[in-house]
């Protein structure tokens, strides 16, 4: 384990089918929050703010990025590690998000996502009168 | 390379692996890399992500080439919650050992969306020389 290299993780398809017939990984992720926000922040290399998009569906975020595989013409690959293909992930949202502030950067192959937390919704009480 | 098998050695590394393991926290292992061999040249291309450019070492000595880098954790503050811990960070080591000896005045590296890409010139006196056979007749 300690003198692996690391591998990102290849997707199962739990997904539907692409369209592209490229190889799909999993970025790996990691999520925090703290009292206003939800952090995202993702290893997505070869991947830039032109390439990754994001769309939150209802509760769903989903996380895509495609990958350009550089030329090395006239060269054999004589050791590989990893595979060059896209990135898909979605998560389910536990919490409400205000979808019109959500904030997306991409830097040196990092997504960074802020999602702000909604305010939250006001508890309105229902009386209930006594039937007549 | 070859490296004789210590048990001991063997239970360390298995005791600091389940030690991480259960700890939630991630180092960063060892960038992968991928080698494209040519006859004039080699390219090692690795993918390392969130670094910051001027951190990255990079070393060649005849035909070793040695990667090194560190990622920054995340900025954290107090009170702050984790959902999901899978990146690593912490600093790095990686050695290439590469197939023929390279040119090290003549390595270019580039470093865009967190992937590095080397370029070593196979060195000049490495290079396969052509001879001439003659014939022996006058």
């Amino acid at each position: 384990m300690a003198d692996e290299a690391i591998k990102k993780p290849e997707s199962k398809g739990t997904m539907a089918e692409r369209t592209r017939d490229r190889r799909t990984y999993i970025p790996r992720v990691d999520i925090y929050s703290e009292n206003e926000n939800l952090y995202l922040v993702a290893d997505m290399p070869g991947a830039d703010e032109s390439t990754v998009s994001i769309t939150l569906d209802k509760d769903v975020l989903t996380i895509e990025g495609t990958v350009d595989e550089p030329t090395s013409a006239g060269r054999k690959l004589s050791h590989g590690e990893y595979g060059i293909g896209d990135y898909y992930r979605a998560f389910t949202l536990s919490e409400e998000i205000d979808r019109e502030k959500i904030e997306a950067s991409m830097k040196n192959g990092v997504l960074r996502v802020c999602l702000p937390k909604a305010e939250p919704h006001k508890t309105k009480k229902i009386a209930i009168h006594a039937g007549l | 390379m070859f490296r004789i098998w210590d048990p001991f050695r063997e239970i360390e590394g298995l005791e600091r692996d389940v030690n991480r393991l259960f700890s939630g926290e991630r180092t960063y292992g060892n960038p992968p890399v991928n080698v494209f061999v040519g006859e004039e040249d080699v390219i090692v291309t690795s993918e390392i992500p969130g670094l910051d450019p001027n951190g990255i070492d990079l070393s060649v000595t005849g035909d070793i080439l040695t990667l090194k880098g560190e990622r920054k954790p995340l900025e954290f503050k107090e009170g702050d919650a984790w959902h999901r811990r899978e990146r690593g960070y912490g600093g790095f080591t990686r050695t290439v050992r590469l197939p023929y000896s390279v040119d090290g005045t003549k390595v270019q590296a580039k470093y865009d969306k967190g992937v590095l890409r080397v370029t070593l010139p196979r060195a000049e006196a490495d290079k396969p020389r052509k001879i001439n056979v003659r014939t022996s007749e006058a």
